[in-house]
């Protein structure tokens, strides 16, 4: 159990993130080192613009890194091919799917498709995954639903169901609890909680939630206009990390409660 | 999974329905010949009228199998570009393809004149007809798909296939401002398209290409289920978007190339079939819904046909103006019945 535990799943080394055009090149962040070990749950924070999904899309092989190198289970990223790749990480976007008629299962179920044939036909297991996945969610009564009668809960939850199906070590999440009331964003969270002590999944997620991230994560990416911290909140907050996540003039970090307070 | 049971209803209905459409298609014409003797020809028995069964064997089955092709041919290909550009209102028509197959034949029947001599009558076979529609509209799809490449904005991309239309559409004028009488009668009955006039060997042709069209369309099956999902869910599925993107351009060109080369370019088809099939099916499962188009696509085609032939009557409605007639409403109906189009 032990050597499970100290499985490295994700890993950033030097990484710097940033756009590339032919004229000239824009680095957003830089300096990024983080290891994250298996069946942790990790928040990724930080202010607006500061380069969250520019990380995001580059540990999901979306944009090329500008330098550094990301491991995924000890290969590098740029070794993996798409199709591997797809058996290792499983991806929750921001993206609307909901002009879709595909009902929750067979949207789910979309989620085996690196595994199905030519044709995308599910084998015993593929259906026994998807099954497995609505069980674990909770979901089973939403099954026969189509996508677009969802709402943006209940919605967000058939997405996480689906990159479960996909059996992969780690999830990556941009953003799952934007549009969802505080109720939700905590049902989530914890749904999250869950998966990763669970079923030992990696679980990596952005959000502006720093409260509900700060008192559930086992660790936490903070980015910062000059340096990227890694740790676990304790850590994190005893070395005030989030003092100058924002500008001061409208919020501080209180450290006895471990919150934001409006000035 | 996907609850066979329910739809294997609906396809035997659709099944059933097609058989009679075609039978009917074939019974209706000009002419009017009883039943029986339409039974007779088919079944090659002598005892009919021989003007009769020259009817039936080389006028009427080919059209009816022509109307097949095109019918279900054109409602792929709409399927194929709704899902691609995840709008339900694209179709090989609003992204110019036909426009480019329309600018391929204008420049071979229009532009023969200008290439003289021994040359234009190679131009003028049926074949020259299909590879000009071909490569016109293949070069059409590529420039959206290119332009697709640097505009996100699926909106863009359809003004784009719409300024093409024009642009093709000028070159067709200044093409026609130099040609002869005869010529340009020719290419506006093109236009007008036409399931008739297809000999059984020109029918071959269409078929091994509409074969390879459908061939690609079964393997991008599963592909366009994960694009159903957006271009970056897909990726993150292990789907290789630029492949699986050609191969749905090359089968759409193929499908609506080969067919607005042989039919001329048919209009509301495209995009009435899959929407109409995606009501009926009520769904987007693309396992379900290419067989379903193929159905209902065939069955419309045929129904727009037998309406063009006014029976009994020895006058025939262009093709084009029965399949806006039909399609037009189709499209209002669904638009009104339903708040929500799916792609």
């Amino acid at each position: 159990m032990k050597k499970e535990s100290e499985h490295i799943v994700l890993k950033a080394t030097d990484l710097s993130v940033g756009y590339q055009s032919k004229k000239q090149t824009h680095t957003v962040a830089k300096h990024i080192n983080f290891e994250l070990k298996k069946g942790e749950l990790v928040g990724l924070i930080g202010a607006n613009g500061i380069g969250k999904s520019t990380l995001l899309r580059t540990l999901t092989k979306t944009q090329q890194p500008l330098g550094g190198t990301i491991h995924i289970n000890n290969q590098e990223l740029t070794q993996i091919n798409q199709l591997t790749l797809a058996k290792q990480l499983s991806l929750v976007l921001t993206e609307n799917v909901s002009q879709t008629n595909l009902s929750v299962q067979e949207l789910i179920a979309l989620g085996r498709q690196p595994y199905t044939n030519w044709l995308g036909t599910l084998s015993a297991t593929d259906i026994e995954k998807t099954a497995a996945s609505l069980d674990v969610i909770q979901i089973n009564e939403l099954a026969q639903k189509k996508c677009f009668e969802l709402s943006d809960g209940q919605l967000q939850k058939v997405m996480l169901a689906r990159a479960l199906a996909q059996d992969t070590d780690l999830i990556i999440l941009d953003e799952p609890t934007t549009h969802l009331d505080l109720y939700h964003k905590v049902y989530i969270l914890k749904l999250l909680q869950k998966l990763a002590k669970e079923t030992h999944k990696t679980i990596l997620f952005s959000t502006h939630e720093i409260n509900v991230a700060l008192s559930m994560c086992d660790k936490l990416i903070v980015m910062k206009q000059d340096k990227t911290h890694f740790g676990t909140p304790q850590e994190l907050i005893s070395n005030n990390a989030f003092d100058d996540l924002f500008p001061k003039d409208l919020v501080e970090f209180d450290a006895d409660s471990s919150s934001f307070k409006i000035k | 999974m996907e609850t066979p049971k329910s739809y294997t209803k609906i396809f035997i209905v659709l099944l059933i329905v097609l058989v009679v459409c075609f039978f009917l298609n074939i019974c209706l014409g000009s002419v009017s010949i009883p039943f029986k003797d339409v039974v007779a020809a088919i079944l090659e028995d002598n005892s009919t009228k021989s003007s009769w069964q020259h009817i039936i064997i080389n006028y009427r089955i080919p059209k009816a199998v022509t109307a097949l092709l095109v019918g279900s041919g054109l409602g792929i290909s709409g399927l194929l570009m709704q899902t691609l550009f995840r709008n339900p209102l694209a179709g090989p028509y609003v992204l110019g393809l036909s426009s480019g197959a329309s600018l391929g034949v204008a420049i071979v029947i229009l532009g023969s004149s200008l290439f003289g001599g021994a040359f234009s009558a190679v131009l003028l076979t049926k074949w020259s007809l299909v590879i000009a529609s071909s490569i016109g509209s293949f070069l059409v799809l590529l420039a959206v798909i290119l332009v697709s490449i640097k505009v996100k904005d699926t909106m863009a991309i359809l003004i784009i296939g719409l300024m093409f239309a024009s642009v093709t559409a000028a070159i067709v004028n200044m093409l026609s401002y130099f040609s002869t009488a005869e010529q340009l009668q020719r290419y506006v009955f093109w236009s007008f398209g036409s399931l008739g006039n297809l000999s059984w060997n020109e029918l071959l042709i269409l078929s091994v290409i509409y074969l390879i069209g459908l061939i690609l369309t079964i393997f991008s099956i599963k592909s366009l289920n994960a694009l159903l999902l957006g271009d970056h869910y897909a990726k993150s599925l292990g789907l290789n978007i630029k492949k699986a993107r050609f191969i749905i351009i090359v089968a759409t060109s193929c499908l609506a190339g080969s067919i607005t080369a042989f039919a001329g370019p048919i209009a509301f088809i495209g995009l009435a079939v899959p929407h109409l099939t995606k009501l009926i099916f009520d769904t987007s499962n693309h396992r379900i819904l290419v067989p379903a188009v193929l159905f209902s696509g065939s069955i419309l085609m045929l129904i727009c046909d037998s309406i063009a032939q006014l029976p009994t009557s020895e006058y025939t409605l262009p093709i084009n103006a029965v399949t806006s007639l039909v399609g037009a409403p189709v499209i209002i109906w669904l638009l009104m019945r339903k708040k929500k189009m799916f792609v």
